[in-house]
């Protein structure tokens, strides 16, 4: 019995984790200092949040929370929590800490998706969008992972190369499609996440999202099990295939509504779980609470940023994320031996 | 060499020798000299069939609007391929190129960043040349203190240095758009008209100022070729051997920047070009010597984009897709090679 993985009450159910007593404070604490921030973001916008007019039930003033605020709030959680979670996921059953939904060519993949819905659906209702979507980010990232297992590159780091060459070629051939039936704008809708046309009515897809999140926290445990690799799974009586197709369609099914409905949020699925991992280890139970309160807090700051920086106009989060997501990895790659591998 | 073996990072690479011995067969070495003379050929077929097929009207016309097109993919050919083998050799590493770093991302923000602070009409009030120097100036000191951070440190693990080279891509990518969302429209017009360059709009001046620096560096490198093949050795061998690995790779890492500047600032980026013309250089000659390796890849790359933009212009009438197209062979040549390898 080596590493870190298997000593954690998993294989039984029954240990107590050697974390779970300070791990049971710091996810109320979250949950406190999150609802905080959420409050706060939703005052800030072009016009003010009349207080007392909310007391009052002034309608105006409920209006703009209910039609905009309200549920600009909801979508950034909702996003960021499941663009964490699948990133989670996603480094667990493909054993590498550096493959996310941004390194493995889903997005890209979403993207494409939307793209031949485009073309092959005119006027393409979200629903039917979001359901291509999911699809491509499904088999892209299967197909990815099937090219990676036959592979079998014994080094780490080229795995998230190939998937980075390979989000490319999905997306040049986005790029390319678009090109010549004149749909770049389209493209421009999902290649950089933005809330600012978040309204009420044209987010209720991300609710979804919750319901992938939680199926994740139901089969947690199965995920950290099919994280030790396919013969520790099936010796502990796991089918380890339908566990990954199950991450699989989690992760797809997230990235995918994320894409179509504000677009890609690059690095949330790659920095917090990594963040949380060195912090909390790999017990996905205790974990994943924790990967997706923070990835749900890092987007509201972002978002924030995002509003103030250049009030009252908005820079979309894409980019926030981007430039603070970057810096803070390569924080994390620079200052310390990252512990490669998983 | 297999494609596995190209792509690893190679710490000691070729000491052991392909099957094609490629250390003591010095500049006689029949084989590659036979390579080289195959894809000079093929560069000049492939340029003649882009001046001269599909000729319609006037001849002086039709001629010198190719050749000026012609001559800014040979600038780009000759800039990426030589800035991405340096690259290589400097870092011994097979897969980064300056795109994937996002050198060329960096270029882009300095621009940004300069028409955000001075404001467009200071700007384009200042004289090309003038303009040229202080953005490579910026770009050099950028690229030092990047190595310094990277590479500076020995034992720094190898895998954490490429994986931070690809999210320094994203950092300057998003940078650049963060300031160009900050920018006020009418002056983001200025920036817009320098940034989004095609082979189809190339601007004279700017080539022929392009041509003579791309012209110098490519002499610098080339005058460099042996103590390159030294230093690609890694940095304990080149220094038992005798040669200033620090100095030589500081002054070729100013080199890049300079090199990579030129593309950009023609063309717009194209990634993977430098990826593909480099490593198949390598592959198709057998070695790693900079003597036969630098004249290959900037081969390479005229074929790859005087042919592309033929097959595109003339026998599939598409415009301006060149940079698009050029990714997806490229990126599609790299995995299916990757799955060869991966099936045997």
């Amino acid at each position: 019995m080596t590493g870190p993985l298997v000593t954690g009450p998993v294989v039984t159910g029954l240990l107590r984790s050697p974390d779970r007593r300070s791990a049971g404070w710091t996810v109320p604490i979250g949950v406190g200092l999150l609802a905080t921030a959420t409050v706060a973001s939703m005052a800030i916008g072009v016009s003010d949040l009349d207080v007392a007019g909310l007391v009052r039930a002034d309608p105006d003033a409920l209006r703009l929370l209910l039609v905009s605020r309200l549920p600009r709030a909801v979508a950034i959680l909702l996003a960021g929590a499941g663009a964490g979670v699948a990133g989670m996921i996603m480094q667990h059953l493909a054993r590498n800490r550096f493959v996310a939904p941004s390194t493995a060519g889903t997005i890209e993949s979403a993207g494409l998706g939307i793209v031949v819905a485009t073309l092959a659906f005119t006027g393409a209702s979200l629903m039917v969008k979001m359901v291509v979507a999911v699809a491509f980010a499904m088999a892209g990232t299967a197909i990815l992972l099937a090219l990676l297992r036959r592979l079998e590159l014994r080094d780490t780091l080229m795995i998230p190369l190939v998937g980075l060459l390979f989000g490319g070629v999905v997306r040049s051939v986005a790029t390319f499609l678009a090109y010549r039936l004149d749909l770049l704008q389209s493209l421009g809708a999902w290649t950089n996440g933005d809330f600012s046309g978040v309204l009420r009515g044209r987010y209720e897809l991300l609710w979804l999202v919750a319901g992938a999140v939680l199926l994740a926290y139901l089969w947690a445990d199965r995920f950290t099990v099919a994280g030790m690799g396919e013969e520790m799974a099936t010796n502990l009586g796991l089918s380890h295939r339908r566990v990954v197709a199950t991450g699989l369609f989690v992760v797809a099914a997230v990235t995918g509504i994320v894409v179509v409905v504000v677009g890609a949020i690059p690095f949330l699925g790659l920095v917090v779980p990594n963040l949380v991992s060195l912090w909390r280890g790999d017990n996905l139970r205790s974990s994943l609470p924790l990967v997706a309160l923070c990835g749900a807090g890092f987007v509201l700051v972002c978002d924030v940023i995002g509003r103030v920086v250049r009030y009252p106009y908005e820079i979309p989060v894409g980019t926030v994320v981007g430039v603070v997501g970057s810096v803070v990895f390569l924080a994390l790659v620079l200052r310390r031996p990252v512990r490669v591998g998983g | 060499m297999s494609v596995v073996e190209l792509l690893v990072p190679n710490r000691r690479p070729d000491i052991r020798g392909g099957p094609t011995a490629p250390w003591p067969g010095g500049h006689g070495d029949r084989r590659t000299r036979r390579v080289l003379l195959v894809l000079l050929a093929v560069a000049l077929a492939v340029v003649a069939a882009f001046m001269l097929l599909g000729v319609r009207g006037s001849w002086a016309f039709a001629l010198e609007l190719r050749a000026t097109k012609v001559a800014a993919m040979v600038v780009v050919a000759a800039a990426v391929g030589t800035s991405t083998v340096l690259f290589q050799t400097i870092t011994t590493n097979r897969i980064l190129t300056p795109s994937i770093m996002g050198f060329d991302a960096l270029y882009v923000l300095i621009q940004s960043a300069a028409v955000y602070w001075l404001g467009g009409l200071e700007v384009s009030r200042v004289r090309p040349e003038v303009r040229f120097a202080v953005e490579t100036a910026a770009m050099v000191g950028f690229a030092l203190v990047l190595h310094r951070l990277l590479f500076g440190s020995t034992g720094r693990d190898l895998h954490a240095v490429v994986l931070a080279g690809v999210v320094c891509g994203t950092l300057f990518a998003s940078g650049s758009d963060l300031v160009g969302r900050l920018i006020d429209p009418n002056e983001f017009v200025v920036l817009a008209d320098r940034l989004f360059a095609s082979v189809n709009t190339v601007r004279e001046e700017l080539l022929a100022l392009s041509a003579v620096v791309v012209a110098g560096g490519a002499g610098l490198a080339w005058r460099g070729r042996r103590q390159l093949d030294v230093v690609a050795l890694g940095r304990e061998t080149a220094l038992g051997l005798g040669v200033d690995h620090r100095r030589v790779v500081t002054a070729q890492l100013v080199l890049v920047a300079v090199l990579v500047a030129v593309p950009t600032a023609l063309v717009g980026p194209v990634t993977f070009l430098g990826l593909l013309t480099a490593n198949l250089a390598r592959q198709l000659t057998g070695t790693s010597r900079h003597a036969v390796v630098l004249p290959a890849a900037t081969l390479l790359g005229v074929i790859a984009l005087v042919g592309g933009q033929l097959v595109l212009e003339r026998l599939l009438g598409f415009g301006t897709a060149l940079g698009i197209v050029v990714n997806l062979v490229g990126g599609l040549y790299f995995l299916v090679l990757l799955m060869k390898e991966g099936r045997r």
